[in-house]
């Protein structure tokens, strides 16, 4: 039984980075990710049954907080190379990349294909498109993802992690 | 957020001190600047707890400080002071922050409210044509790569040099609006990619242009030097930064930093609090690349100032001069400066970073305008937008207690999200009408953001900050009409 529910969760979880605007409509056991509560800045946590899920989802938390990703479409994509510290870190760098992305060359995404992610390098495909402003509301400017009390943990049924953005 | 569990032991009615022993790493003491009042909502988050952690820093002096408008950060404190030996301390670009160089220009005009009351909507129309704002802003001012380059060493320099304001806004800019020790080489490409659209943008979030009103005068000979002269007269205060190419430098650098820790036997209780001594490449480095980014805000302020300056011209047919339409000051409260305080009696070059702090240079000091040395530094301290502003000015005591720092604002209460949740944008600019202020936003939904529900009252703050004797207060100011990104 425990199983079959572990499933239907990383289906769900699934389902949030292909579906959120359906997966949101759902009442689920568990989100891709949440946002939190920081005074001066915004929080979020992620969720992923394995690592390449959680920086997907976090990715998707991101962008999420730019705007609304339901509303971004699949026209272009860039692919993605970082080699970090380690593994937290890692997670900060790919969170900024996407961030300088955004500010520098106004592209908005909604998929993130995690190609690759072993130890502290990871490759990937992001999905999106051109900010059009017409289109795209923009909700808050992300200046930065933070280190701070980043740690990504090990859950019952996959991973979680905290990120303090600065916006 | 659980609440903070320690305890803050009283100095007097407005100091608050965290013992050296909270903490076992601690190098110094953490010390507060609050009434008792203020102690309760303070300990609601974990603010306390990062004072603490920022006095594990390797060579910090006599105390890590947090203001009274301090607020939970991410490593430091929002509200944050900490001074650390340059000879064996560290530079944290976390003790800066992203925005560095945010800070707020103040300029004077004659006029007073009725004149501008007329006009409000007129002056806040022309003004948010002619000052690009909101997120994602594009410049007027294109600058090149070359061009770029200059900027990031002479600062507001570069902007008087093309046709953006006067030398005068130089002489009253902190640092003469330039940083000398920049270097572009240590700034990245993607910084410059950036930057290099954003120059001379107000951006969005809590920045902001006000055409503010003289509303109570505390001391009349100070603000006569400033060039105040009576409650009505009307203030343009303006509060932006370094934009997407400061975020981009403090990125950059945090990154640097985060692998220099272990390689320098750095114990941190925080990541975020990344550092690397003051006196070595990686610090080095990071002080060059901060001070392009600092440069850049100054260049920034100073080509809105002109723009501010063109659309009053516009709207009341006469010339900025005319209008009286003199720079006040300029300050940073987002930076980190090499300076010289007396530590135990003795003068020491410390690093001195204010995190949401401003520099408060007391009269006499060599760093301060020829036409202020009487009065010391000029401060400005923004409210909320439905409240108040003040005017203050440095002490010798800042000097001797505070490393020359008092606060820098309002402090926030209410995280964005549950603003958001709690306000709809729409009512809060119906609100402020109703009281005479009116807003002018491109992002409607995020005034609910920055409402003085979600912001302490600068008045307490303030006060904290005249009775501990780190400021002077001099003139309080109430918004007229809002710009806001």
């Amino acid at each position: 039984m425990s199983q079959a529910l572990g499933i239907v969760r990383i289906a769900m979880a699934y389902a949030a980075i292909k579906l959120p605007s359906l997966y949101n409509r759902l009442s689920v056991v568990k989100r891709a990710f949440e946002v939190t509560d920081h005074t001066a800045d915004v929080g979020i946590i992620a969720y992923g049954a394995n690592i390449r899920q959680l920086f997907s989802n976090a990715a998707l938390a991101l962008s999420s907080l730019i705007t609304e990703p339901e509303n971004i479409k699949e026209k272009i994509n860039r692919h993605v190379e970082i080699i970090s510290e380690d593994r937290d870190s890692l997670l900060v760098e790919w969170l900024n990349e996407l961030i300088y992305l955004f500010d520098a060359e106004h592209i908005l995404f909604k998929r993130f294909n995690i190609e690759n992610l072993r130890g502290n390098q990871l490759r990937a495909i992001c999905y999106g498109e051109n900010l059009d402003p017409l289109r795209h509301k923009i909700n808050m400017g992300v200046k930065a993802a933070t280190y701070h009390m980043l740690k990504i943990n090990r859950a019952s049924d996959g991973y979680e992690v905290q990120i303090i953005f600065d916006v | 957020m659980p609440k903070w569990q320690g305890q803050f032991v009283k100095i007097d009615d407005y100091h608050w001190k965290i013992p050296q022993t909270y903490k076992e790493g601690m190098r110094v003491p953490g010390l507060i600047y609050a009434s008792e009042e203020m102690l309760e909502s303070i300990g609601e988050e974990q603010t306390p707890e990062q004072v603490a952690n920022v006095a594990f820093l390797p060579g910090i002096v006599n105390f890590s400080m947090a203001m009274p408008d301090m607020h939970w950060g991410y490593g430091f404190p929002i509200g944050g002071v900490a001074a650390m030996s340059v000879k064996d301390g560290v530079i944290s670009p976390g003790g800066v922050g992203y925005d560095i160089n945010c800070g707020v220009r103040l300029l004077r005009t004659n006029l007073n409210e009725a004149e501008v009351r007329l006009k409000i909507n007129q002056l806040l129309g022309e003004l948010f044509a002619n000052v690009p704002s909101g997120l994602g802003s594009q410049g007027k001012i294109r600058v090149s790569q070359k061009e770029m380059r200059e900027l990031m060493i002479d600062g507001a320099h570069w902007a008087v040099k093309h046709g953006f304001g006067s030398k005068e806004d130089l002489d009253a800019t902190e640092e003469g609006g330039r940083m000398k020790n920049a270097d572009p080489g240590r700034v990245s490409d993607k910084a410059v990619k950036r930057g290099m659209p954003q120059a001379g943008t107000l951006g969005s979030g809590n920045h902001f242009l006000e055409v503010q009103i003289v509303k109570e005068i505390f001391e009349p000979q100070i603000a006569k030097a400033m060039g105040i002269e009576a409650v009505g007269q009307i203030l343009v205060l303006i509060h932006t930064g370094s934009r997407g190419f400061g975020h981009q430098v403090c990125t950059d650098h945090l990154r640097v930093m985060e692998e220099a820790v272990s390689r320098y036997g750095i114990k941190l209780p925080d990541r975020q609090l990344a550092c690397a001594p003051i006196d070595s490449k990686e610090g080095r480095d990071y002080l060059a690349a901060m001070a392009c980014a600092a440069n850049y805000a100054w260049c920034n302020r100073q080509c809105i100032v002109h723009w501010v300056r063109e659309s009053f011209s516009k709207v009341f047919a006469k010339t900025p001069e005319d209008l009286g339409m003199r720079q006040i000051y300029d300050v940073a409260h987002n930076i980190a400066k090499i300076e010289e305080h007396k530590v135990e009696g003795q003068k020491l070059k410390v690093c001195v970073h204010r995190k949401g702090a401003t520099r408060a240079f007391p009269p006499g000091h060599e760093d301060i305008p020829q036409r202020y040395k009487e009065i010391g530094q000029p401060v400005f301290i923004p409210g909320d937008m439905g409240r108040c502003s003040f005017i203050a000015v440095g002490t010798q005591k800042a000097m001797e207690e505070s490393f020359g720092s008092t606060c820098h604002g309002a402090g926030r209460i209410l995280s964005r999200h549950a603003a958001r949740r709690s306000l709809r944008g729409k009512d809060v600019a119906q609100d402020l009408e109703r009281r005479g202020i009116t807003i002018k936003t491109g992002n409607t939904p995020s005034l609910a953001e920055e409402a003085s529900q979600a912001y302490k009252d600068v008045t307490e703050v303030i006060e904290v900050c005249h009775q501990a004797g780190i400021s002077k207060k001099v003139v309080r100011a109430t918004p007229l009409g809002v710009i806001k990104g």
